[in-house]
Formats: C-alpha cells, structure tokens, sequence
C-alpha cells in the first residue's frame, strides 16, 4: 500500500472491441510496486476481457500496455503472446478454475517454473547431472509455494479432487511459481465461503508483503476489496467511471449508482 | 442383499422376454419336406441360460461401476491393487526385469512363425509409444499417424533400391524424415483443436497412400517394391529363420530404447508441458509455455518412432506397397493408445499385445473379428473409458534442504 511506490504496470488508453462491440472503452490503469489494486464493477462491465488483453489472450484494438520492470527498459506488451507476458513477469489466474486436472498439485506448480527453467528435449533424454538438478529445484522451489498457501498435505493428490477453496488457492501457488512481477487474480473469491474468503485475503496480504511484489485483482466481494486493495478502479459498461482509495470510491456518487446501490448504505 | 434380489428379479425376467422374443426362431422349426414341426427345446433352455447370466453380468458391473463413482465423488482414494502395486518402484522394475529376460529367451523357445508374429507386435509397441507422445501426453488427435509409418517405410526401401544403402545407415534417416514431415504438418495446424485437427490429420494420412498409389516412378505405385534388404550384420549371411530372431532382436532393442526415451520425456520439464497442454491449452499458455514449441515438439517426437520403425517394417517385409499403410493402421494404433489408457506407456504396450496378438491367435474366429474387436471397444467405453491403465502419478521427493532463490523458508499458521 505504498503509494510512493515506482510504477509497474501502466495501461494507458486501453481499448477492446469484438465487432460492433466495444467491450472495453479507454481505460488507463496504473499498478504501483507492492500495493494491491482492484479492478471491480457491475458484471459485464469488461473487467476481464480488461485482463485478458493485459495477458495477452486478447490482442488490444488500441492503446499502450508498459511494464516498467526494476532496472530494466520499459517493454510494451501490446500484442505478446500469453506466454511471453508471463516471461515478462505478469502471473494470472482464471475467473473459473482452470488447473490441470489431471496432473498432481505439485505437478500443477512445477508447470509454473517451466518459463523459469530451460532443459530441453535431448539433453531431457540424455538426463545429465544438470538437468537432474534443475529438476530436483522445480520441485523444491514448487513445495515452498506449496507450502506457502498450505497445500503441503495435497502434494500428491490430483489437482481435479481439491476441494472449491483449495483449488482457488493452488491456482496462486502455480502463478506465483512463475516468479511474477505483479499478480493477476481473476476474481479470486467467487464461490468462496465466508471462512475461505478471509483465509485468501490473509493469503493475498502475506503474498504482497513478503515476496514484494504488485498484485491487480478483479472482485465481487466487496468486503474482500474495500479491506485490502488500495487503489480502486471502477468500471462500467467498458468504461472507467471512478478510482481511488476505498473511501473515495465508496462515496462517489457514480459508483453507488452503477454498482453498490444501497449496500453501501447499510 | 436387497440388490442383488432384486437384480436377480430383473434378469430373470430379462431371460424370460429373450425366450418369448427367440422362440419362434430357435425353438420352432418347420421341416418343409417332411411336413412336421421339430420343437428344439434345448435351444430355449441356452437362450435362457446365456441371456440370464449376460444380465446378471451386466447389472453387477454397472453396480459396481457406479459404486466406485460414488466414492470417487466423495474425494476418498480409489486406487485399484493393480495402480498401487505399479506405483511400487521397486517391485515394478522387478517385474520389467523378468519381462525383458522372458522376451529375450522367446525366439529360442519358440518357432520362427511365433518369432514373427511378436516382431508385428513390437512394431506396433514402438507405433502406440510413439502415438501416445501426441495423442496420450499432448491431447493431439492424430488420425493420420501410418502416414509417418509409411514415409519411413517407403524411404528405406526407395533408398535400398536406388542407391543401395544398407538398413543402418537408413534406420536414424527415417526417423529424421518422420520428424521432418511431422514438423511441416506440424506447422499449419498448431492452431487446430480437437476434431478439427482430426479431420486434417485424417487428411494427411490419406494423402500420403493416395501419392505412394500414383506416384510411379518413385515408389512403383500400387504395385509396390519388392526385394528390399533385411537388415545385415557384418555382411553374414543368414537363413531366413535367422535373420527373422535378428530382427527380433532389434526390435526388441528399439522396444527398450523407445520405453526409455518416452519415459524419460515424460517426466521432464517438457513431458510436463505436453501433459499440462492436453489438461487446458489456455492455462497452459498462461502459465509461460510456448504452446506452438510444445505441439510441433510433441508431433515431430512422435512421428520420429513412426519413421524408424518403418524401416524396420520394410526390412522385415521385404516387399511393401500402400495397401499397408491404410487408415485402417492408423485407426488400431490409436486404438492401441486409448485402450491402453491414453499417456500409460505400460497402458500402451498392453493394449498393443492385446490388440495385435489376440486377432493372431483367434484367427479360428476370423470372421466375427471385427465384430468382436467393436463389442469389446464398446464396452470398454462403458466400464473403463480411461483404458486399461490409467491414473499412476508421478511421486517427487523433496528433499527440504534447498530453498526458493532468495526467499527466506517461513513457517506457516493459518
């Protein structure tokens, strides 16, 4: 929550039309080192065809996507495949679930450490000292992450048979393990119980605080956003209609009006 | 105790209505020249019999299928003995031990004729083993698969006739041009999924017998190249029966190089991408893995044991033309993988025996082959949709004692 904090990511003008449609209007956005900022706003309003163009999956139809990286040039991720922008330090999950099921929890994170680590086909056939290392560290480096959001005691189990909140939380583990810049979460807890949702947010925090790194997640729940996101940013219709701290944004007038209605009364 | 009752109760009555449904036609006999009815009573006695135990057989499977389900939902370990006793490593190299020493002595226990049909075999381990790199490991449907097959095939035995050039030195060259072709038809359709990718694999597959048919001067058309080499071995000469145990013997050695190397890939970084690309291609390149490097990887890898082993085909045949590389071929091999289990390579190699040896040795029911080959496909469909074997995972070990990069270990309380 430091706003002096350099700027990491800036999204300036960004515009997505499908058609006819303009699912995402001009919106500029800006992520600050270690803070956490939200995106939130009515469904429909764009927010995740919002973070689909920011990861790539989605060419943008204009505007600048710039990760100012620490001690490094400016990169313009416009048009990068999905993969390079993970290279380039920007980790996702997905509004729903998308793990590999079929695949063991630790599997599931050591796939993360795929665009972090380089052995390649033959020198996998050949298995030498060093590709054993190598692998030897995805594993390490995937049980710290697994430990990390306490799925140490699932290591073995089938990413499919998690239960609702343990798959939420192994889908940050697998993005953290990409070693990200700034995180992305895609409405990380929808579906999730009372008790689950304040276990995220403590996960959320200590993540922010002790790998220093940005996070941007996309919310419904209220609760969760207002208590941890600093920055706010308020879409609707495509549009960015506010942003602020939570207390600016639960007080304009515009905001209440699109999205939290009375709620904010109450 | 009460289901079983019941079962009981409605098989009876299921045998009932097959006796009233057969009757007329099993039962009732008119003897036209004589002008009598002969009653063959013995015959409703089988129907009944058969259709009754066939029910029962029936009931208690799908019983004991939805069982399993039921407590696979409830998120409890369903591990059958057979998964666990292969996730014991020990024991299973035990068992891959004794397997390798017993397909060593085979050609000196049994004839030339047993000799040649398990070289048909070990060709179509080789092919499913290659098959699951695509189609088990990356999800990439590959209908046109003896299409690789072919090329290896064809390049040995053009190679052999025009310029003379021995077994060895073509052996690693058709499996570069496996792996080249698959690269080239690897390229236009990284963007294709599911049946789609089909389809045009589909395409190739036909392509590839359609050219080898007209193309003439190359490869003499439907008719064929005939006398191509059998392999040598510093230019001894062999009988027929001798050189058939060589041959044997190099596909057993390719069997096991295969079985090495497929492993190995599999539980690499690069096996993991091909895996994680089939479980869900967006996350998959979300997560940073170049999926065209990883598809094009998967195919040409592939198409790369499809190569060599058509040398060994060609060599071993001596005569090829493309009536051997129909998609008939194609459809067994990927037969081979899904019955196996898609991704098992111990899944792969048994449905290759399976599929290939029981046709062998049950040539008494020639006829009804195809007819039992489809009930049994069915009904695998039904009973184990995920193959023989299936669901073995990969166990790493953590050894604690190195941690992240720069990141300090922390305790966690939650």
């Amino acid at each position: 929550m430091n706003e002096s904090g350099r700027k990491l990511l800036e999204v300036k003008g960004l515009t997505m039309d499908f058609g006819g449609l303009r699912a995402v209007d001009s919106v500029s956005l800006t992520v600050h080192e270690g803070e956490i900022a939200a995106l939130i706003g009515p469904n429909g309003a764009g927010k995740t065809t919002f973070f689909n163009c920011v990861t790539g999956i989605y060419v943008p139809t204009k505007g600048d996507i710039l990760l100012h990286p620490q001690g490094e040039q400016t990169r313009r991720l416009n048009g990068l495949k999905p993969n390079q922008v993970t290279e380039m330090g920007l980790a996702r999950t997905f509004q729903n679930i998308r793990l590999f099921g079929g695949m063991t929890v630790l599997e599931n994170v050591m796939i993360g450490r795929h665009c972090r680590t380089s052995s390649g086909i033959f020198r996998s056939i050949l298995r030498g000292s060093r590709v054993r290392e190598e692998e030897q560290q995805i594993v390490e480096d995937s049980y710290y992450w697994l430990n990390k959001v306490g799925l140490e005691k699932y290591v073995n189990e089938f990413a499919r048979n998690l239960p609702y909140g343990a798959q939420r939380r192994l889908e940050i583990a697998r993005a953290m393990a990409t070693d990200p810049l700034l995180l992305l979460l895609d409405e990380p807890a929808a579906g999730m119980n009372p008790y689950e949702t304040s276990a995220l947010e403590v996960l959320i925090r200590r993540i922010s605080e002790e790998e220093k790194i940005a996070i941007l997640l996309i919310e419904h729940d209220m609760k969760l956003v207002m208590k941890i996101s600093h920055p706010i940013y308020v879409m609707e219709y495509g549009k960015k209609i506010a942003q602020g701290s939570p207390q600016d944004v639960r007080n304009n007038p515009r905001v209440i009006e699109a999205y939290l209605g009375e709620e904010v009364e109450a | 105790m009460k289901i079983i009752l019941r079962d009981f109760k409605k098989s009876l009555l299921i045998s009932l209505w097959f006796m009233f449904l057969t009757f007329p036609l099993v039962v009732v006999r008119v003897n036209t020249i004589e002008n009598v009815v002969v009653w063959r009573w013995s015959n409703l006695i089988w129907v009944a019999a058969g259709s009754f135990f066939l029910s029962y057989l029936w009931r208690y499977m799908l019983a004991r299928r939805n069982r399993r389900r039921k407590i696979a939902e409830e998120g409890v370990e369903t591990r059958g003995r057979l998964q666990m006793l292969l996730e014991n490593e020990q024991l299973r190299n035990r068992v891959l031990a004794i397997l390798l020493a017993l397909a060593l002595v085979f050609p000196l226990v049994f004839d030339t004729y047993q000799t040649n049909i398990m070289v048909t075999a070990l060709i179509f381990v080789v092919l499913g083993l290659g098959l699951n790199i695509g189609v088990g490991l990356a999800g990439l449907l590959d209908l046109g698969y003896v299409a690789f097959f072919g090329l290896g095939a064809y390049c040995y035995a053009i190679l052999n006739h025009n310029f003379d050039l021995g077994f060895w030195f073509v052996l690693p060259i058709g499996g570069m041009i496996g792996c080249l072709f698959g690269v080239i038809l690897g390229f236009p359709i990284l963007r294709l999924r599911g049946d789609y990718l089909a389809i045009v694999t589909l395409g190739f597959g036909m392509l590839f017998r359609v050219i080898m048919e007209n193309w003439e001067t190359l490869s003499s058309g439907p008719s064929g190249i005939a006398n191509i080499d059998r392999p040598g071995l510093f230019g001894l000469e062999m009988t027929l029966a001798q050189s058939t145990t060589y041959i044997y013997y190099i596909m057993v050695a390719l069997v096991v190089l295969t079985i090495i190397v497929t492993n190995r890939l599999k539980n690499s970084r690069i096996g993991r991408a091909w895996i994680a690309l089939r479980e869900d291609e967006v996350a998959c390149v979300a997560m940073g893995i170049d999926m065209g490097r990883t598809k094009l990887s998967a195919y040409a890898l592939g198409a790369f044991w499809a190569g060599m082993v058509g040398v060994i085909f060609a060599a071993k045949t001596t005569f090829i033309n493309p009536a051997s590389f129909t998609f008939m071929e194609s459809a067994i091999i990927l037969s081979i993988v899904v019955l196996g289990g898609m991704g098992s390579i111990l899944g792969v190699i048994l449905g290759a025996f399976i599929l290939i040896l029981l046709p062998e040795y049950l040539r008494a029911f020639a006829e009804y082959r195809m007819l039992i080959f489809g009930a049994a496909m069915v009904l695998m469909m039904i009973f184990r949709p995920q193959g023989l074997i299936s669901g073995l995972r990969q166990v790493y070990t953590y050894k604690g004692h190195k941690t992240h990069v720069g990141v300090k270990e922390q305790p966690i309380n939650e």
